[in-house]
């Protein structure tokens, strides 16, 4: 965990203050409506279906024990003691008062939090790979790197109103983790010839009403520039990003315009200028952020004798650990998720019990940490093999050891429209019913890895274009139907899934994935994941079969009638 | 006349805003007495007119947020007051063109931020260098200005560079590592 010092303390308690102020302003009636949304946004608040929602920053997935007991004590305070784990990173209250915010602000302060722009037209909650500083393909630790972003990009005068929303993640891994190529800014940390350390910059990805995959406007920009770089780019993008239509606003469209060697050009064209200036940064700066993480030292242990022998003898522990634990930088350690996709539960939610049972968990077993992960589920980075036994047990009785991690009911979901203002339906009966659907656990072992992301609207909170199996919620002449695309995927090569054809009832969609499943099942080869049967046969023998399963189950149903 | 904000304070202003209404031509519009801000249409079209009014420092430019600011380029030097419009308070390309002016422009003299101009988006406006914030007429009471002032420090010591204060916090400060107990 980075832990604040005096200034960024400082910097958050004003922003308390502002934001106390600037609310009482707006009940007084000295604010309009329109001159508040921005300021509010910036604060984290939506005004959503039933009461205004509160997004809170988890820069970059990181949390303590304390933090989410003060989460736990906000959801049972404020909230009807839930809530929501986002696809990046954050957490939502969907029932806080609009007059209570300013007080929640100032209780997520005395634990290090705040809700700074994880809305609004800025620069959002910077994202990165829930596994840095303990995956084991790691290059660098892209902490550090997002905790200098996070401070450059907090209240940043000149990139404080953008045409659009603007994301950026960073990945410090072989495996992509973090989404890169699915953001504004993507920075992958790489090695140069010379064994010098910088990023390949990608700009331009992003899901939403427009899936593009980003395009690398650098091969390598040195660390020491990063911040200069990234400058140059926001610099293009506020000038000249399209600010008559918000649907055409994001950078992404600008690059599409623009040409990538273009708009490359035009960054240089302002890099140029800022390179080397101030805002570079010095190894005593990157040496402090990174000293400002209080990362437990961990020794190499001998592999636990203990352990293994439990892996022999029970075979639901042994589920869990194949599904649910991750191989670890330090021998003798292994990453535990902990599974917020629990069947019947609305995927990425934890109740006011499981944010303390959380935190005791990561307390006794977990040197006080834990991580949120853009699958919206939780992850205890290091854990001693010595513990996991325990630690499954304890998981078991909090409902967060569904040894399910990576497989089709590890559904990613926006919250949908029983929440979301947003949403053209709703996506979370969605993701249950096919959660109902898939219960046999020896099947879904056999199914393999496949991603099943569900978004309740078109801004694709849910990264449904990346889902091996994609579902889109639509409207259709005010009725909720449902769009499915298949092969789509995160990662290295990440990929936007195709539409398979007309939209579906909601009643129909565990029936459409049982044939997507099916036809997965007849063409696949020995140990090949959905995903890449997909990319080898192609969509078409998928889409025959479920219009023609689709069809037949409709003429059953009308021969019964008869 | 209306209130502006210079030097951190409140003070009565009588320049004027030309805005060219529907059917006015830059080349030809009727210019009125005082002392003016003119767009930058009506400057490049009369630029041997308007320059001595310039000069003397009763005349000034400004910029739409579409307009580049590196039209101005030659005339910087002569000018004395540059404004950059906010058609909406939410438009933030003001706040480029604004550093482009001082940082790539080295334009030192008044700039000024006009338009939707909101209490709220003041202390990002003055780190962009702009050192006159002139809400537009009638919006606050001298009342509420006084109490805006206040928000001019809203965030006693930002984290990065900008126009105000180019260096970054780490460059200003020192900042320490944690003090972790040895192992």
């Amino acid at each position: 965990m980075y832990r604040y010092d005096e200034y960024d303390q400082r910097i958050v308690d004003e922003r308390v203050a502002q934001f106390a102020d600037q609310t009482r302003r707006y009940f007084a009636g000295e604010l309009s409506e329109d001159e508040f949304r921005p300021l509010r946004l910036q604060n984290g608040i939506y005004i959503q279906r039933h009461a205004p929602m509160l997004r809170i920053a988890v820069p970059y997935g990181n949390l303590d024990s304390r933090q989410l007991r003060m989460l736990g004590h906000i959801a049972r305070r404020y909230d009807h003691g839930y809530a929501h784990v986002t696809t990046r990173h954050n957490i939502q209250f969907n029932w806080p008062k609009l007059e209570d915010v300013p007080e929640i602000l100032g209780l997520l302060s005395s634990v290090q939090m705040h809700a700074i722009q994880t809305s609004g037209n800025c620069i959002r909650n910077v994202t990165s790979d829930p596994f840095a500083g303990v995956a084991a393909d790691e290059i660098a630790d892209p902490r550090p790197w997002c905790e200098i972003l996070r401070q450059w990009s907090t209240f940043h005068p000149e990139f404080a109103f953008l045409p659009r929303k603007f994301k950026i993640a960073v990945n410090g891994a072989k495996q992509d983790r973090a989404l890169i190529q699915a953001h504004d800014i993507g920075l992958d940390l790489v090695y140069n010839e010379a064994g010098e350390l910088g990023f390949r910059v990608l700009v331009g990805g992003g899901l939403g009403r427009t899936p593009i995959i980003g395009a690398e406007v650098s091969a390598f920009v040195p660390w020491q520039q990063i911040l200069n770089y990234c400058s140059a780019i926001l610099r293009v993008y506020n000038l000249h990003g399209r600010r008559d239509n918000a649907y055409k606003a994001r950078i992404k469209i600008l690059v599409k315009a623009l040409g990538v060697e273009e708009f490359a050009r035009q960054v240089e064209a302002e890099f140029v200028h800022l390179k080397d200036g101030p805002s570079t940064l010095t190894q005593a700066e990157i040496d402090r952020v990174a000293g400002r993480f209080d990362d437990p030292v961990l020794e190499p242990l001998p592999q636990d004798a203990g352990y293994r022998a439990q892996l022999a003898e029970n075979k639901a522990f042994a589920a869990w650990a194949r599904r649910n634990v991750r191989a670890h930088q330090v021998q003798g350690y292994a990453s535990v998720v902990l599974s917020l996709k629990p069947y019947g539960v609305a995927p990425g939610d934890l109740t006011a019990e499981q944010f303390d049972a959380i935190a005791d968990l990561a307390d006794r077993h977990a040197f006080g940490e834990v991580r949120n992960t853009h699958e919206q589920n939780v992850l205890l980075a290091s854990v001693r093999e010595a513990d996991l036994f325990e630690v499954w047990q304890q998981a078991r009785e909090l409902g967060l050891a569904t040894p399910n991690v990576g497989l089709l009911t590890d559904i990613i979901s926006c919250p949908g429209g029983d929440f979301c203002a947003l949403a053209n339906a709703k996506s979370i009966p969605i993701a249950n019913a096919i959660q109902d659907r898939f219960t046999d656990l020896d099947y879904l072992y056999d199914l393999g890895e496949l991603e099943l992301n569900i978004s309740g609207c078109m801004n694709a909170c849910g990264h449904h274009h990346v889902g091996h199996i994609g579902i889109l919620g639509v409207d259709k002449n005010g009725q909720e139907f449902y769009q499915v695309t298949i092969g789509g995927s995160q990662g290295n090569q990440a990929s936007l899934g195709k539409v398979i054809g007309p939209s579906f009832a909601a009643a129909e969609m565990p029936d459409v994935i049982t044939s997507l499943i099916n036809n997965y099942i007849d063409n696949r080869h020995e140990d090949e994941r959905f995903i890449d049967t997909v990319r080898r046969i192609g969509i078409d023998s998928f889409k025959t079969r479920v219009y023609a399963e689709r069809t037949a189950r409709i003429e059953a149903r009308e021969t019964a009638n008869v | 006349m209306s209130d502006i904000i210079k030097n951190g304070l409140i003070q009565p202003d009588d320049w004027q805003v030309l805005r060219l209404a529907e059917g006015e031509a830059a080349a030809d519009v009727a210019l009125p007495a005082g002392r003016i801000i003119v767009p930058l249409a009506v400057w490049q079209a009369r630029r041997d007119e308007l320059l001595p009014k310039a000069e003397a420092g009763v005349l000034g430019v400004w910029l739409a947020g579409d307009e580049d600011p590196f039209a101005l380029e030659a005339d910087l030097p002569a000018l004395q007051l540059v404004a950059v419009d906010f058609p909406k308070f939410a438009d933030g390309r003001g706040y480029s063109i604004a550093t482009l002016l001082r940082t790539r422009l080295g334009y030192g003299g008044e700039l000024r931020a006009i338009g939707d101009v909101l209490r709220d988006q003041f202390f990002f406006m003055l780190r962009c260098g702009f050192s006159v914030l002139q809400p537009s007429e009638g919006k606050y009471t001298t009342a509420q200005l006084e109490a805006a002032l206040t928000s001019l420090k809203a965030f006693s010591n930002p984290y990065q560079g900008a126009v105000d204060v180019p260096e970054p916090l780490f460059r200003r400060q020192t900042r320490t590592p944690l003090q972790k107990d040895a192992a």
